[in-house]
């Protein structure tokens, strides 16, 4: 999955979608997935990168990865034909 | 400084209130025109407008008389204005007061007056009564709608679209209702302010997305800047705003000027689904209040209307910047009362 070229992340963790005006604040751990996601990095390297840097079990990572990413889709942030 | 040429602009629309007309975002607009020293003469209708008495606003302002007094009145008015300001170009800005400047643009001209406004027949295409017809015969989405002129229609219109359905005035205005109470009572609320027909429209369901443009005339598109409200008022306005960056909202604005060739500003209100269809709910013949956000954007349509209206060659604008964002306040003036008396008794200021 990856999120839309034209999504704008603030440092603070603020979206804004340029297309529909949306925008939404995000928290440290959504912040760091957009930036990853930004990166171009899969899934598994971005679980693997929040682990590093937070202590939490596997299980969470992937249960809290994988709501984010539906709340992206829900929110129409994601790009449905890989741009 | 001294090699800047001097221009009188006259604009109406004045009162920047609660539901505020485009004038004294269009007058900041062409004051920023470039390579001319301006004038601003404010044409208002009350003494109250707030836009007489703002500080850089207007230079001048006359009182002029309401649309329903007729052309011939207000051509009596606006000679009177010209001989004391000598006007090089008047933008007028209120739906009900266009059909009136439309019919004495020859005899403005005349005079020295420049405008750049529709022509009566794009000014009635996209009247509310004619829309449906209108975007159907152009390949636009819109909502269908039914031009009523008794109450005793609407339990009709209503099996016909279901609820929710917009009830909307003859110029301004529209409630949404859920039951026929409901659509009765804002039938005749809205038949008391804005005169008959009044229209109802099936309700669309989706994002409220605005495009501010400005067409040559000949078909080419000068300025398109969508804007999505952020912030809207009870009364409907955009009370903040943000551009957008979607080139098919640009491209509508670019099809309905080459289908319309149309002449001077507009505003496209669109409602755009969850799947992406653009249906056209209104195009306001004339600049939105909102318009000074497209000069923030790096598109001053106000100014580049003003070259056109002169005579000029105007570069097509390409880009804007996204994500411009507007925030309107309120704020209290503090006048003394003899400016107010002296506009009231003489009619200038």
């Amino acid at each position: 999955m990856k999120i839309l070229t034209n999504i704008a992340v603030s440092e603070s963790g603020y979206l804004f979608n340029p297309t529909n005006g949306d925008s939404f604040s995000s928290n440290l751990v959504a912040t760091d997935i957009i930036t990853l996601m930004k990166q171009n990095k899969t899934s598994d390297e971005i679980k693997k990168a929040l682990q590093a840097k937070y202590d939490v079990e596997k299980s969470t990572i992937e249960r809290d990865y994988d709501e984010f990413i539906q709340e992206l889709g829900d929110n129409y942030l994601l790009s449905t034909d890989g741009k | 400084m001294g090699s800047k040429k001097k221009i009188t602009v006259a604009v109406t629309g004045l009162n920047a209130v609660d539901s505020p007309g485009p004038g004294v975002a269009v007058a900041r607009g062409v004051r920023e025109l470039e390579g001319y020293d301006v004038r601003i003469i404010g044409l208002s209708y009350e003494a109250l407008e707030p836009g007489i008495y703002m500080e850089g606003i207007a230079d001048k302002t006359y009182q002029i008389p309401y649309p329903s007094a007729g052309s011939e009145s207000l051509m009596m008015r606006l000679e009177y204005i010209n001989e004391q300001e000598k006007i090089d170009v008047l933008i007028p800005n209120f739906d009900a007061e266009l059909y009136n400047f439309i019919k004495l643009s020859p005899k403005l001209k005349e005079m020295g007056i420049n405008t750049y406004m529709p022509t009566t027949e794009q000014f009635e295409a996209r009247d509310k009564v004619n829309l449906y017809a209108f975007c159907q015969k152009h390949g636009f989405y819109v909502p269908r709608d039914k031009t009523i002129y008794n109450v005793s229609e609407l339990p009709a219109v209503a099996a016909h679209f279901n609820y929710p359905m917009v009830v909307k005035g003859k110029y301004y205005e529209a409630v949404v209702c859920q039951t026929l109470d409901q659509a009765q009572k804002a039938f005749h609320k809205l038949e008391a302010k804005w005169g008959l027909p009044i229209i109802v429209q099936e309700y669309i369901s989706g994002t409220e997305i605005n495009v501010a443009a400005l067409g040559d005339g000949h078909g080419e598109t000068v300025s398109a800047v969508p804007m999505r409200k952020l912030f809207i008022t009870d009364k409907g306005k955009a009370w903040a705003g943000v551009t957008l960056e979607d080139s098919r909202l640009v491209k509508l604005a670019k099809d309905f000027i080459k289908a319309t060739n149309w002449r001077g500003g507009f505003e496209l209100e669109l409602m755009v689904t969850t799947d992406g269809r653009p249906y056209f709910m209104e195009i306001n013949p004339r600049f939105p209040a909102w318009i000074y956000l497209t000069v923030g954007a790096g598109q001053n349509q106000p100014a580049a209307l003003v070259k056109l209206a002169m005579g000029e060659k105007v570069k097509p604008y390409e880009t804007y910047e996204v994500g411009k964002t507007f925030i309107r306040y309120s704020w209290d003036m503090i006048i003394d009362i003899e400016q107010f008396q002296h506009f009231s008794a003489f009619g200038e200021n």
